[in-house]
């Protein structure tokens, strides 16, 4: 029993062994890839998505509380025109923020 | 083959160990191959932590008595059931489980948001595995499952109260709660040790913290059917510490919950919320040391060991690394987003996160005290159900209110006129309840009688926004009534899957407050044909008898019920006394009547010579609706968990090509 378990104990650890290490064994390409970590443009640009998402689900809510009557009349029209701004904002930022990639890319296409 | 289990154990150990230290110098110098390897090395450790499992399991299902940890926990007479739950009913065997549950959500954590991890967030292998990494040591170094022994003929048996149905699952709901909330904690301080403090790491881990607090509250509740059968006080629920320790990370993670709600709404309290997660683990880790530890007197003294000061050192060092994580990362973290009313949504979330953690404070506080004064003082003390049912009133009854109000209250800010006519309805029904049931002698108990008109407030609200939900859904070309109500439901999931929980709260109140306040009860010796009255209820006690159980030897009182005047059934209670354990325990009887919700509740306290038996008889008002807000509780957090395409996709959309940007 002891001898089984020792053979079992050793397969169980090899078979660790490879899979732990079949990353490392994978042909590299052209070096090891970064990881790509906090890109100041990418966060910029999340961020701007996460505010486009938050202002129109906003929008969204207070038109259905509006509906239930959960929202009164008075209530709607004093919020919902700063929402609408706010939504157009990011909707622009984003688009500013869009606008250096969709460059880069075309560089990249036409050179 | 305990050598297999060991060198399973040691392997997973050097794995766990392998993910930490390569995750981490993966994660400083952006190494991805090596992360990659990292993750790999956690998923081969759960691997290797389920073949030590599967061997313990063989183990004690073959009785093997050379492993100590078999002879001290069960017998050859255990019924198989309880035989293979001693896996998780000693120390060791929970560790194990820990850790099985630990790698398992870790891999399954990882390997769901591979891209995430491997891109956005790589210091969550390290994290996570740091955390797993102090239960691999726990287990190969200081509290081992796999010691050996020269077999004894027959083990020790297992504690006769861990003997019930209810104990079979209550550790293992226990253990997937309190490490279901390791994963949200790793990936917050991933998203902290990374830089990206975006909504990222809430999206990712909004299901895992939901299926986290869904196993804790329901493992809190089976745990509290446990205490009400084996226990056999007749309560329910005794603040007993251990019990608190789990009540307590509950109590943050609800409080987060909702906070998070602001966060995605508003972008407010994300300092809060990572403060709420840290929080949150640090009392699993906590509620596990009270367990464990034994510093504590508690009805769980059965475990008591001495791990305590590795897992009390090990939960300053995970305080310290949120502490620091949480300061270094101040400045990304403030919001600028400011709070526009205090009667609106927000502010609403937030006055039930202060109720919410003041009511967790002040029961840590009742839990460490008297360690604090034994330490300072050198006065033992100890803190009574006053204590903690005051404060459960001063905090518990506002945040009731709170279910109430919120959701009528729109985000940004409301009128007071509006919020008015929102809550004419339900404060109508409520007083109207107030007086039925002041006119209906429910005044005996003030608590109670605030504690059901609250109730009723409550609920009136839930059905209203169902209600008008649904009509307003009907109104925009949903269809008939059902289909509006569907996709009502469907649209904002974790809205009405929110109102569902709040509704199981209502229930567990109304069972609280009925078997808390108006429950009747009685002492009395009684022989053979005697009678005694509680309540509306007759027993006759009418014999006892003998038998001989599985494992125990059983002695019955046989009672003839009456309610009214008619006979309604039979209830047996008694005593068991355990062979190869050498312990007694009593085994209550209960009859229940599902229509009224209530039990009549008998313990048999002492059986005489001359065949005359000492009787306890308590009839437990709405009792019952304890245990049905447990189910209800789970459809809720079922509704609210369950993956909603329109918004998975949404969120693909936003973090698409996120990559590929990083990578231009």
């Amino acid at each position: 029993m002891e001898t089984v378990a020792l053979v079992l104990g050793a397969l169980l650890t090899v078979l660790c062994v490879v899979f732990v290490a079949r990353p490392l064994l994978r042909p590299a390409r052209t070096g090891e890839e970064p990881l790509e970590g906090a890109n100041p443009a990418e966060l910029l640009r999340v961020r701007a998505l996460e505010r486009r998402d938050r202002a129109l689900a906003a929008l969204k809510e207070l038109e259905f509380d509006h509906r239930t009557g959960k929202v009164s009349d008075e209530d709607y029209g004093a919020l919902v025109g700063p929402l609408r701004r706010e939504a157009a904002e990011a909707l622009r930022e984003l688009e500013h923020e869009d606008r250096p990639e969709r460059e880069g890319l075309k560089a990249d296409v036409h050179g | 083959m305990p050598e297999l289990g060991r060198a399973a154990l040691v392997a997973a150990f050097g794995l766990i160990l392998y993910a930490v230290v390569v995750g981490a110098y993966a994660a400083w110098r952006g190494r991805r191959r090596l992360l990659d390897s990292a993750t790999n090395a956690l998923f081969a450790a759960f691997a290797a932590v389920g073949v030590a499992s599967l061997v313990l399991l063989a183990a004690l299902a073959r009785n093997d008595f050379s492993l100590d940890y078999v002879a001290r926990l069960t017998s050859r007479e255990l019924p198989n059931g309880y035989t293979l739950a001693a896996f998780w009913s000693g120390q060791e065997g929970s560790l194990l489980l820990w850790l099985l549950v630990l790698t398992g959500a870790a891999s399954a954590a990882v390997a769901l948001n591979r891209r995430l991890v491997r891109e956005v967030l790589p210091w969550t292998v390290p994290i996570i595995g740091g955390v797993a990494l102090f239960f691999a040591f726990l287990l190969v170094v200081v509290a081992s499952p796999f010691d050996t022994q020269a077999a004894p003929a027959d083990g020790a048996g297992m504690n006769p109260s861990l003997q019930n149905p209810y104990m079979i699952a209550h550790p293992p709901m226990l253990y997937l709660g309190y490490v279901g909330l390791t994963v949200p904690f790793a990936f917050a301080m991933a998203a902290l040790a990374s830089r990206r403090v975006d909504e990222r790491w809430i999206v990712v881990t909004r299901r895992w913290t939901l299926a986290a607090w869904t196993f804790l509250g329901f493992g809190i509740l089976l745990g509290a059917k446990w205490a009400y059968e084996e226990v056999g006080w007749g309560g329910w629920y005794a603040w007993d510490p251990v019990e608190n320790a789990a009540l307590m990370p509950w109590l943050v993670a609800t409080a987060f919950l909702h906070s998070v709600m602001v966060q995605e709404k508003k972008d407010m309290l994300r300092v809060w919320n990572v403060i709420l997660v840290a929080g949150a683990f640090a009392l699993s880790l906590f509620g596990t040391f009270l367990t464990r530890s034994g510093v504590i007197s508690s009805i769980h003294s059965f475990t008591q060991s001495s791990i305590g000061p590795f897992f009390l050192g090990f939960i300053a060092v995970t305080a310290a690394f949120s502490i620091v994580m949480i300061i270094t990362r101040l400045p990304q973290l403030r919001s600028k987003t400011r709070m526009e009313s205090l009667v609106s949504r927000e502010a609403a979330f937030l006055y039930n996160n202060l109720f919410l953690v003041a009511l967790a404070l002040t029961i840590l506080w009742g839990v460490i005290y008297p360690l604090v004064s034994e330490a300072v003082r050198g006065v033992a003390v100890s803190v009574g159900a006053p204590y903690y049912d005051f404060f459960a009133i001063v905090f518990g009854l506002p945040l009731v209110l709170l279910m109430g109000i919120g959701p009528v209250v729109a985000w940004r800010r409301a009128s007071l006129r509006s919020l008015a006519r929102q809550l004419a309805w339900p404060t109508g029904v409520a007083l109207a309840v107030g007086v039925l049931l002041l006119a209906g002698g429910a005044g005996s108990s003030p608590a109670g009688l605030i504690g059901y008109t609250l109730g009723a407030f409550v609920m009136t609200t839930i059905v209203l926004e169902f209600v008008r939900g649904t009509r307003a859904r009907k109104s925009i070309g949903s269809g008939g009534w059902w289909p509006a109500f569907t996709g009502l439901v469907a649209r904002n999931r974790r809205r009405y899957g929110g109102y569902v929980v709040h509704a199981s709260i209502v229930l567990l109140l109304v069972g609280a407050v009925g078997i808390g306040g108006f429950s009747s009860s009685r002492e009395v010796r009684l022989d053979r044909g005697e009678a005694a009255e509680v309540g509306d209820y007759r027993v006759v006690y009418t014999g006892s008898s003998e038998q001989r159980g599985a494992n125990a030897q059983e002695v019955r009182a046989h009672l003839e019920v009456f309610r009214d005047g008619e006979h309604v059934g039979t209830v047996e209670a008694g005593k068991n006394s355990y062979f190869a354990e050498e312990q007694t325990s009593n085994e209550v009887g209960i009859r229940t009547d599902w229509l009224r919700g209530e039990d009549l509740f008998v313990i048999a306290d002492r059986f005489y010579a001359d065949g005359s038996v000492q009787l306890q008889v308590i009839v437990n008002p709405l009792v019952n609706l304890i245990w049905l807000a447990g189910l209800v509780f789970v459809l809720g957090a079922a509704v609210a968990m369950w993956p909603d395409a329109r918004e998975q996709r949404r969120l693909a959309q936003r973090f698409a090509g996120e990559g590929a940007l990083a990578r231009a």
